[in-house]
């Protein structure tokens, strides 16, 4: 599925698949970070470090971002292609939006493994 | 009762630009009559004003426009649907104008004639009389056969408006589907085939205007839902 959602061209079953499965990812990471908060009185930076300390979480977290970056790429291909009806700045605004998912991905992933 | 109506009015060979037209029609108090018949007997005051018709009953689909915002029929609109308020017609949105009320519906037929919209059966051996059918094969096209192409429903869908090149757009969605659930046709697989991209059907997101203004009451949405779990299905 990486690999797929790599590619340049856009497949209309492997986006379908795609969007709706980093939904489910982000929602459930979403929801998983609300109880933390709600069910910590104060989040120290221990509490805060320990969270993350976990294997599991650390994956948990990187999955949730390579989600984001996905349904973003996704999401404004879609949205781009409808009201961006210029070839050459769609594909200038495309290209920033995706390194910006990027960025999103590579800084979590040092942030998570080097703390 | 007076009633006010504002009309879209554009001839390319004369007007620069669209503009609105107000008239009046006198109509006796407590009388309702459709739009159409509204239509048309401000047409015998002006005859100038443009718009299609033939059946004006609801069946030929070819007085599809917008009436106060919402696509429909306007030979089965009654006037009392917009109680007093001023009745402001336009034609169908994102379509482009040839005059008046009256839109090119090019690009409409062109998504229609992509999708084979006839039966295809490569049998070898056909039957010697006609395709029977069994009553339950038979009712998985009911929903799917009666539509009459008005655009009403393609023509309120923001999808088609941004990509009426590319995106199939409702009804002619709901008449692929129409083929692909007849138990007499085979070319299932290929029609599949020419659907899976990313823009064809899966340029639908579920918004529903198709179903909030089509004159049959019937679902594209629905329709377009089977055939993604039919696309989906082929891919894994
Ligand atoms: S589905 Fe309904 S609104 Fe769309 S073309 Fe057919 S009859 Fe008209
Ligand atoms: S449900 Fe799909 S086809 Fe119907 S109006 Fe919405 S996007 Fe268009
Ligand atoms: S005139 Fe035929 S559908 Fe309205």
């Amino acid at each position: 599925m990486l690999t797929n959602q790599a590619n340049f061209k856009r497949d209309g079953v492997q986006d379908y698949v795609t969007v709706r499965a980093t939904a489910i990812i982000m929602t459930a990471f979403t929801f998983y970070m609300l109880w933390f908060f709600l069910s910590t009185p104060t989040v120290t930076y221990e509490i805060w470090h320990g969270l993350f300390s976990s294997l599991a979480m650390k994956v948990f977290t990187f999955a949730a971002l390579v989600s984001v970056m996905l349904h973003i790429r996704i999401g404004f291909w879609q949205v781009l292609t409808d009201y961006v009806k210029s070839t050459g700045l769609r594909a200038v605004v495309q290209f920033f939006i995706n390194l910006v998912a990027f960025v999103y991905v590579a800084v979590g992933l040092f942030v998570l493994w080097g703390l | 009762m007076q009633l006010s109506f504002s009309v879209y009015r554009y001839n390319p060979d004369v007007d620069n630009a669209p503009r609105m037209q107000d008239y009046t029609l006198e109509v006796e108090e407590g009388q309702d009559m459709m739009v159409l018949d509204a239509l048309i007997a401000l047409k015998e005051k002006d005859p100038t004003l443009s718009f299609r018709r033939s059946c004006r009953e609801g069946v030929c689909g070819s007085d599809g426009m917008n009436m106060n915002g919402k696509n429909g029929l306007a030979c089965i609109t009654p006037l009392s649907t917009f109680g007093r308020k001023k009745i402001i017609v336009r034609p169908l949105p994102g379509m482009p104008v040839v005059r008046d009320l009256v839109v090119d519906l090019s690009q409409f037929y062109n998504q229609y004639e992509k999708i084979k919209p006839f039966l295809i059966n490569d049998n070898n051996q056909p039957p010697a009389r006609e395709f029977l059918q069994s009553p339950e094969e038979r009712e998985k096209l009911d929903g799917l056969y009666e539509c009459i192409l008005c655009a009403c429903c393609s023509s309120s869908c923001p999808s088609f408006w941004w990509n009426p090149d590319k995106f199939i757009g409702p009804a002619g969605l709901l008449h692929a589907y129409r083929f692909l659930a007849d138990s007499r046709d085979t070319a299932t697989e290929q029609r599949l085939g020419d659907l899976d991209d990313a823009f064809s059907v899966f340029r639908c997101h579920g918004i529903m205007n198709c179903v909030s203004v089509c004159p049959k009451g019937l679902n594209p949405t629905k329709a377009i839902g089977q055939i993604k779990s039919l696309l989906l299905q082929r891919a894994v």
